[in-house]
């Protein structure tokens, strides 16, 4: 592995981290980083990517002399500026952070402190290590709000956490992070809670302040298209070891390793024939949603006379960002929520809101798969049991017949029998969303509601699943309303694109029409806000917006 | 300020249709007997003279809401009603013993909620140490123990094998008794509450500790070099001022009932005690007036625990 | 990989069989009759009696034996009650949601407003204390506790995505309160039962102690540590023995409940 030769100074040499797990017995310790070892220069970005579970966190934290309880650092060396921070005293170790290495966590809304107000917590990193007063702090500080966009700066800190936006207390947690002009601020997926617009302010809020402030960075992320606007080299992580280590140029677009390959081109796999070719004579959609108003409170108007078709054999993508409303629409499609206002149809004929007084076939004919696998499987049931049950009770079979359904419905989606006798805890998340499927598969359903199934698995596990469904489009001629915050995904998967913003469909039709301009406002801003795989997007974005901006 | 107000207020109107519920509750749980109160108060046997006079003291004849009503209307002016058995104002039997229990929780508590808070945050500080692991066996086996065993193994070391202490607390009943031998009066009978409560009071304050130091902002705090005891007292200490009161206010609820038994043990002059004596003499007035003092009291104090609750809560201290 | 058990839970394990195996055959391993007259009154430990005997002149250990039946077995019944009732309100509550939980929930604090030990008094001033009626009154009251912690543990369950799956396939509220709930909480139900049980045992024997709990001659452990409270003056441990078995049994239950406890909340962080 041939290690990224440094322009600048080296400012950070980690040499063969090791981490493991506490256990008494070493027997149960399992190695969570497995020797890794990499360089930056001053004033670089490293980006470290990779799927949950790979160690790019725990190397984050390593490198302030920092790990979680249950899992120490057991080898290696962190050398930051010629000293070994794992060697350093605890008062050492305590003047080192904040001061000359700061954090920025994924969660800022958990890492603020909810009792004490915002200004306080940003400027005491700088009073507590004697960098500043509290007042010069403050002054620093309000530039900084100033500098990263946040409203009203000079009144900014007199605010408490709650008090403020998700991604305003990112951009505050970042501004804390700068107070002490650190050497090097550590970046632990800092916009991976944040929606696609609110995520590219950040961003460039980001790379500004680094820039300007000449501050290293490590910026980890499992996205390879976010960590590619910011880091100047890359490095690929899975299960605790390195995989590829490169400049961002080169890992993009020359990847050495087979992995490395299937991240940069993920989200690419080719929807065969583009989209499926709108036939001359329209049929009647299987799904009909018509002017649907509905809430759950009075008064708070979740969906707003929202129309929505589902042609059969075809995939309906339902796109926008949290609290548009396009979760609301899959509980008012399955009978959960019967709407204020509006009417359902399925296959032709009226559907009843009501879920309580739906017939057994109407419940067949539809059928949901959920974005989290994990709380959408009874822990305590065999697959056998969750794939037979509605096989017993919307086709009546029982017994061998039964067995052998399941057997095949396994196949069917790339599983083997032997998973028949297992029980949820047992299998990996995708394998748990393939058991999902096969469930919704068993009532030979005419459509699938498919609510962000994607959005909660890795990468390359969320491509297997969209494969597969695609596949099982072609084979069974199922129609899928598609729910999903992710335009890489509706690039993939969509034949129709529905875009909804605060409970109202501001743009649909084909794919092909929805994403190429002229769009309208909101859909132009979501659709340049999805991070590509290339560099210098980032830039390439802004400098438009900067453009419009002056046009206007 | 507004919603903070309004949070508050309902709490605080919650906790008087509590009262009344509870009223209701107490008056109807003597009425639960499918038969007639009076036979059940005398037993069989007893002559049809007595039980026309208990009917008559207790008023059975006139339906039970005009009972309730009327119970329910002396308590509002001052008046508990009279007892069964002395034939006396229950209010004055009740004086001098409310005085006396009042007391016996209240020292009890000034010993051992500042205990349990020190040894709960020690424990959650010292997290699976030793200490903490000895102390959680500790509890463990306090918790388990019935207020009667702690009490008869407190006298017979401290004053039967000892002889440094009285077995029992009569001596409170002398109204010229100094301040030096009420307090040697009250030892026994406080140390049997404080074992009893600080168990469970420390085991609650661990929890909530632990909660708040494993929170991410407190790693955040480490992750800024902020020392370990600014993390626990700037960071933490304002976080957990709110379930901490909760668990103390609880534990003081739970402080005044288990006065009852403790008063039995030491023959200690106080209400759980006179009420003791006349739930066997089936004396319901007395029993009803005890009950629902005691009662109140818990009421009382589980609101003022929700009420300190939402004041300590920045959330709705400083609203959007 | 072999599971490794803490001490404790063996310490605790071992005194909750060893106690349940007298508590059922308590009276056949009695040396003598439950109110027969041996001896002289509180004659000492280890002599002619293992236990010595009580304050008439009975066999302490006969007593105890007899007692474990009594207590054991009341508190046993009480919180068999207790559980039907709360764990089915509960569960019944938390699926069907609404108008129906308001109520059985207002309810439910109306009575966990006022403390057990309180109404109990209330409730014994009008009414007998035969066994019947002791099972009843702790078996209503404590199942205001069990109800919360099941509804409680049935709503964390209800909201998780594969109950609504089975609403979707039309599953009818038994199916899913059967099939979808009670198996995944059955571990913290099985914890509470412990912690209800010796909750009860302890709630039964102060009853007992302040004479309104089981009437002698039948024995139970509270009632035994009233009738010989007086022997404590003398500097005799008679009293302690009962007391101590009712602490020792709780502490069994108690000690495996904790690992329990520890067990599944650590699962539920684990996963």
């Amino acid at each position: 592995m041939a290690a990224v030769e440094a322009d600048s100074p080296t400012l950070l040499d980690v040499r063969d981290l090791r981490i493991e797990t506490s256990q008494a017995d070493p027997a149960d310790r399992s190695q969570l980083v497995k020797g890794v070892s990499f360089t930056v220069g001053r004033g670089e970005v490293l980006g470290l990517i990779g799927e949950s579970g790979a160690g790019k966190s725990t190397i984050g934290l390593a490198t302030m002399a920092y790990a979680r309880p249950g899992t120490p650092i057991s080898d290696g060396e962190v050398i930051l500026d010629g000293d070994n921070v794992l060697d350093m005293a605890p008062v050492a170790v305590r003047r080192l952070r904040g001061q000359r290495v700061a954090y920025v966590a994924q969660s800022a809304a958990a890492s603020f402190n909810p009792a004490l107000r915002l200004g306080e917590q940003i400027v005491e990193p700088a009073v507590i290590h004697d960098v500043s007063s509290a007042e010069e702090g403050r002054a620093l500080a309000g530039e900084l709000y100033h500098r990263l966009g946040l409203p009203d700066p000079d009144r900014f800190g007199e605010r408490y956490p709650h008090q403020v936006s998700g991604g305003q207390l990112q951009r505050a947690m970042t501004v804390m992070a700068l107070v002490c002009k650190p050497d090097l601020i550590v970046f632990d997926e800092p916009t991976t809670a944040l929606d696609v617009t609110t995520q590219i302010e950040v961003l460039a809020a980001i790379k500004d302040a680094i820039s300007d402030l000449d501050t290293a960075a490590l910026y980890i992320s499992h996205d390879l298209a976010v960590v590619a606007q910011i880091a100047d080299s890359i490095m690929v992580l899975r299960y605790g070891e390195t995989v590829e280590y490169g400049e961002t140029g080169q890992v993009l677009h020359s990847p050495r390793e087979d992995y490395t390959r299937a991240l940069v081109s993920v989200r690419s796999i080719g929807h065969p024939g583009g989209a499926a070719p709108i036939p001359a004579s329209a049929p009647e959609p299987v799904l009909l949603m018509s002017g649907i108003t509905a809430g759950y409170r009075r008064g708070q108007t979740i969906l707003d006379d929202v129309t929505v078709a589902v042609p059969p054999g075809r995939t309906v993508a339902v796109v926008g960002e949290s609290g548009s409303g396009k979760s609301t629409l899959a509980r008012v499609a399955m009978g959960l929520l019967p709407p204020w206002a509006g009417e359902l149809r399925f296959d032709g004929a009226a559907l009843t809101p009501h879920l309580k007084r739906r017939r057994r076939e109407e419940l067949r004919t539809l059928q949901m798969i959920y974005q989290m696998p994990d709380v959408a499987l009874n822990p305590r049931q065999e697959v056998k049991e969750i794939i037979g049950r509605p096989l017993t009770r919307f086709l009546g079979l029982r017994g061998r017949k039964r067995m052998d359904r399941v057997v095949e419905l396994l196949e069917h989606i790339d599983l083997d029998a032997s998973f028949a006798d297992r029980l949820p805890g047992e299998l990996s998340g995708g394998q748990k969303q393939r058991v999902c499927i096969a469930r919704a598969l068993a009532a030979e359903p005419k459509l699938i509601i498919c609510d962000e199934v994607t959005s909660a698995l890795d990468p390359l596990v969320a491509d297997g699943i969209l494969e597969l469904l695609l596949r099982l489009q072609r084979e069974d001629d199922l129609s899928y309303l598609f729910i999903t915050h992710d335009l890489a995904t509706v690039k993939v998967i969509a034949d129709d694109v529905v875009v909804m913003y605060q409970g109202k469909v501001v743009c649909q039709g084909p794919r092909a029409e929805v994403m190429s301009p002229p769009h309208d406002a909101y859909t132009d801003l979501l659709l340049k806000s999805v991070p590509e795989m290339k560099l210098g997007w980032l830039e390439d974005v802004l400098e438009g917006r900067r453009m419009e901006a002056a046009g206007n | 300020m507004t919603s903070l107000l309004l949070l508050v207020g309902r709490r605080l109107l919650y906790g008087i249709v509590t009262l009344l519920v509870v009223s209701f509750l107490i008056f109807g749980g003597t009425e639960l007997l499918p038969g007639d109160v009076a036979d059940a108060i005398l037993g069989q046997g007893a002559t049809p003279e007595a039980v026309a006079a208990i009917r008559a003291d207790l008023d059975l004849d006139r339906p039970a809401w005009e009972r309730y009503a009327g119970w329910l209307g002396g308590i509002l002016s001052g008046d508990l009603g009279t007892s069964l058995t002395s034939k006396r104002p229950i209010d004055e039997m009740i004086g001098a013993r409310l005085g006396n229990t009042l007391t016996l929780a209240a020292v009890s508590a000034v010993v051992a909620v500042p205990l349990a808070l020190f040894l709960g945050l020690l424990a959650a500080l010292y997290r699976n140490t030793a200490f903490d692991r000895a102390l959680s066996v500790a509890t463990v086996s306090t918790v388990s123990m019935p207020e009667f065993f702690v009490g008869y193994l407190l006298i017979l070391v401290f004053a039967i094998l000892l002889g440094w202490l009285p077995p029992n607390s009569n001596a409170v009943a002398n109204p010229n008794l100094g301040f030096g031998d009420h307090l040697i009066a009250l030892a026994l009978p406080c140390a049997t509450l404080t074992v009893v409560v600080v168990a469970h009071m420390m085991r609650m304050t661990r929890a909530a500790v632990i909660n708040i130091m494993t929170a991410p902002f407190i790693e955040m705090a480490t992750l800024k070099g902020v020392s370990r005891a600014r993390r626990v007292f700037r960071h933490a200490f304002p976080n957990a001022l709110s379930p901490i009161i909760n668990v103390v206010v609880l534990n003081l609820a739970y402080l005044v009932v288990g006065v009852v038994v403790v008063e039995v043990v030491f023959v200690y002059p106080g209400m759980g005690q006179l009420m003791v004596d006349h739930v066997a003499k089936r004396d319901v007035p007395v029993v009803q007036a005890c009950a629902l003092i005691f009662a109140s009291t818990y009421v009382v104090l589980n609101m003022s625990a929700d009420i300190l609750a939402i004041l300590a809560n920045p959330r709705l201290r400083h609203p959007k | 990989m072999t599971r490794r058990y803490p001490v404790s839970v063996w310490i605790g394990a071992v005194i909750v069989v060893l106690f349940a195996f007298l508590a059922a055959f308590g009276p056949w391993l009695a040396p003598y009759g439950e109110g027969q007259i041996v001896g002289d009154v509180w004659e000492p430990l280890f002599g002619t009696y293992f236990l010595g005997t009580d304050n008439l002149g009975r066999d302490m250990l006969t007593r105890m034996l007899y007692g474990a039946q009594t207590t054991v077995g009341i508190s046993l019944a009480a919180t068999t009650v207790t559980f039907l009732l709360g764990s089915l309100l509960g569960f019944l509550a938390a699926t069907a949601g609404g108008a129906i939980d308001q109520l059985v929930s207002r309810g439910v604090d109306a009575i966990l407003a006022i403390p057990p030990l309180i109404f109990g008094l209330v409730v014994l001033s009008v009414m007998p204390s035969s066994i019947p009626i002791l099972i009843a009154v702790m078996g209503v009251l404590f199942a205001a506790p069990v109800f919360r912690v099941a509804r409680a543990v049935a709503m964390d369950i209800t909201v998780m995505e594969y109950v609504e799956v089975a609403r979707l396939r039309g599953e009818g509220p038994f199916w899913v309160m059967g099939r979808e709930i009670l198996p995944n909480a059955l571990t913290p139900l099985v914890a509470e039962f412990g912690l209800r049980f010796s909750y009860t045992m302890l709630f039964l024997s102060a009853l007992s102690f302040l004479g309104l709990g089981v009437q002698p001659p039948t024995a139970d452990w509270g009632g035994i540590v009233k009738e010989n409270s007086a022997a404590l003056s003398f500097g005799l441990v008679a009293p302690l023995i009962p007391a101590a078995a009712i602490a020792i049994m709780t502490i069994g239950v108690n000690l495996v409940v904790d690992w329990v406890l520890n067990r599944t909340s650590t699962l539920r962080r684990g996963s």
